[in-house]
């Protein structure tokens, strides 16, 4: 049945070269744990971006309950985390995610940096990487302050001190993120729309420079 | 299995396995976060309460609008709702009626149009309802007006929720 809707569709749209330009590339030998088992290495870059997929996944199903405002985030993420089936483990699964996201990324960025893949010609991934990990860490700091309870609204407030002692730019710089002139209603807003709309953003067209890139220069080879 | 008796090739036998074992590993992703999704659907309504809504001497044979406010639960917010109900008394019975157009949701009135007296008048596409309720065929409604389970405490009426007649 399915075979046939694809050859429908194959038929006249002549779809298997799109998928077949993605999912057809050599492995090579020194990056397949089969092979050796030390190359599981080489995974860390995939888990990153399935644990990207579960944060834009679980993300997504999180904004049905939350709300971006003072009066009600925390009543929200209390709601859906106590009253919501399954809202616990939703919620969970954001928040350990972000946390796994970095160590992995983290475990990449060593793989690549111990294997010298970043050298010529793989110069500009490496600087796209660095990008995506700056993106990472702004959303895990705007995601930080959405429950809006003490720990967020602390950490944010410290977050923003620190803004502030850029030289020259720190004073708008913080003026900018934080919204108005003390941190609360307009400072959760942009937080919000920053984390689930400028950010998302940034980072999928970066992940697709980063795997276009990967896939024109092919995987740097063996030590 | 003996060695001429291969039915599945390798290659099936991996594609099966490889879609299995990703399907629940994504299976297992998607289902917390769907179940949350649908959880307003399978969460049962809860069970309402009576709320005061008129004294029983002051109801007679001709039916009188009362608003009736109450809390109701919203997720993480109480928000207080307002209904528009018709009630009056028919023998020792009350009779509390919704004025929910069973049509498509306007508000009816107790004559509201001079032209049909005696009769709840919806005035978005003129639906019509006998006293008791009963839309008039040939106007839009298909069902009656929704009538109000009731109580009487201490000679005050309360009402509960409305089911359709
Ligand atoms: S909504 Fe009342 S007649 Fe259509």
């Amino acid at each position: 049945m399915l075979q046939r809707i694809y050859d429908w569709v194959d038929e006249r749209m002549d779809i298997t070269p799109l998928w077949r330009d993605i999912a057809d590339h050599e492995v090579p030998e020194h990056v397949n744990p089969a092979h050796h088992f030390s190359a599981f290495i080489y995974c860390f870059g995939g888990l990153t971006f399935f644990v990207t997929v579960i944060q834009i996944l679980s993300g997504m199903f999180l904004t049905m309950y939350y709300v971006p405002d003072i009066i009600n985030a925390y009543e929200s993420v209390y709601y859906l985390q106590s009253e919501v089936a399954f809202g616990a483990i939703v919620r969970a699964m954001h928040h350990w995610g972000a946390s796994v996201v970095i160590v992995m990324m983290f475990l990449h960025t060593l793989r690549v940096f111990f294997t010298g893949a970043y050298k010529k010609p793989r110069e500009l991934n490496w600087v796209v990487g660095v990008l995506i990990f700056f993106v990472m860490l702004g959303l895990g700091l705007t995601g930080y302050l959405l429950p809006w309870d003490m720990k967020a609204y602390f950490a944010t407030v410290v977050a923003l001190e620190i803004m502030e002692t850029v030289p020259i730019i720190g004073e708008s710089l913080r003026t900018l993120l934080q919204g108005g002139e003390i941190v609360g209603a307009q400072t959760l807003a942009r937080f919000f729309a920053i984390h689930v709309f400028f950010l998302p953003g940034a980072l999928l067209g970066l992940l697709a420079a980063h795997f276009i890139m990967i896939r024109r220069q092919g995987i740097s080879g063996p030590l | 299995m003996s060695e001429k008796n291969h039915n599945v090739s390798r290659r099936q036998f991996l594609t099966y396995t490889l879609t299995g074992v990703g399907g629940f590993m994504a299976a297992g992703m998607l289902m917390p976060m769907v179940r949350m999704a649908v959880d307003p659907v399978l969460d049962a309504a809860a069970e309402g309460d009576m709320n005061y809504l008129v004294e029983f001497d002051e109801l007679g044979e001709e039916p009188i609008r009362r608003e009736l406010t109450y809390e109701a639960d919203d997720g993480w917010y109480e928000s207080e709702q307002i209904e528009t109900i018709y009630v009056y008394r028919d023998g020792d019975d009350v009779v509390a009626l919704s004025a929910v157009c069973t049509h498509l949701g306007c508000t009816v009135s107790w004559e509201g149009s001079e032209d049909y007296p005696e009769m709840f008048y919806c005035p978005c596409h003129f639906g019509l309802y006998e006293r008791d309720g009963t839309n008039v065929e040939g106007t839009p409604p298909t069902e009656p007006l929704h009538r109000y389970e009731y109580e009487i405490r201490d000679g005050a009426v309360y009402v509960g929720q409305s089911e359709p007649q």
